[in-house]
């Protein structure tokens, strides 16, 4: 129970600030990638500078979490063609559709019915990936 | 962000068209309560936080869009012809964004992370394949925006 609040609140900061940075506008996406401002870069980066930190924290200092077990976090599995043929295609839709999959959640709390139809492509989307999958190179 | 979508084809019984969905659903439903609380956070914010939602874009930027045929551009926080009501009325409207979706999922799936899995928290931990998942994101996004926006809009 108190792990699901934990979710739940990681899950409605991140709405707030995906919605109030921006973040999850169509408009703020199209921007970044005609490098027209700097929002979208100040937003990633920061995010990144303290992840950085924090991770280096977690590492360096062995710390807990709440329930008190090691923090392990997972490398990601060695590769290339998954990552890249897959980050294109993602690219693609993220700057069609203007959102990620987080802000698609966002959104649709936030009153824009439309992005019902995005996350019913996203699930097909996965879907066929799934379905795909043996097929594709990785 | 993006497993939750994994998580929901399993909830619905994806696993018997690929194994790849074949997993226990109910040990990842964790991220299904994230996106829960990310939806909640969206009507918090837009509808508690914020007076007025228009999206400040560089003045170049409007103008690009203007051009595009973006009316809303400067003046909304979605634009309004894709996502506004009447959108969904329309054959074009609904097909980008059905596309996009299906981008977006499969994309997300195939590089096994969205831009939080990788451009934020494998960055973070110094991941190599991140690095090559958020060029990718960028080399499709810069041609959509830049080769394929002028075809479609």
């Amino acid at each position: 129970m108190k792990r699901t609040a934990g979710y739940l609140f990681v899950g409605i900061f991140f709405g707030i600030v995906m919605y109030k940075s921006e973040a999850a506008s169509w408009f703020r996406i199209y921007e970044m990638f005609r490098f027209d401002a700097f929002h979208m870069y100040g937003i990633i980066g920061s995010a990144l500078i303290l992840g950085v930190i924090g991770v280096q924290l977690i590492k360096r200092m062995n710390l807990k979490s709440f329930t008190g077990e090691p923090i392990k976090i997972a490398s990601k599995e060695r590769g290339f063609k998954k990552y890249f043929f897959g980050g294109i295609i993602f690219g693609l839709g993220w700057a069609l559709a203007g959102a990620c999959p987080g802000p698609i959640y966002t959104l649709i709390g936030a009153g824009y019915v439309s992005l019902l139809v995005v996350l019913a492509g996203a699930l097909g989307g996965a879907f066929l990936y799934g379905l795909l999958r043996k097929h594709l190179p990785h | 962000m993006s497993s939750n979508l994994e998580t929901m084809c399993s909830m619905c019984g994806a696993g018997k068209q690929s194994d790849y969905f074949n997993i226990d659903w109910r040990s990842s439903s964790w991220n299904l309560v994230v996106v829960i609380g990310a939806a909640i956070g969206g009507f918090v914010a837009a509808h508690l936080l914020s007076n007025d939602t228009a999206v400040a874009i560089a003045t170049e930027t409007v103008a690009e869009l203007e051009n595009l045929g973006f009316k809303s551009a400067g003046n909304a926080y979605l634009p309004e012809q894709l996502f506004g009501f009447e959108a969904l009325n329309n054959f074009k409207s609904l097909s980008i964004l059905i596309i996009g979706g299906l981008l977006i999922g499969f994309g997300a799936r195939y590089a096994a992370g969205c831009t939080s899995g990788h451009a934020i928290s494998g960055l973070s931990n110094l991941q190599l394949p991140s690095l090559i998942a958020v060029i990718g994101f960028f080399i499709g996004g810069l041609v959509m925006v830049h080769l394929l926006f002028p075809i479609i809009f």
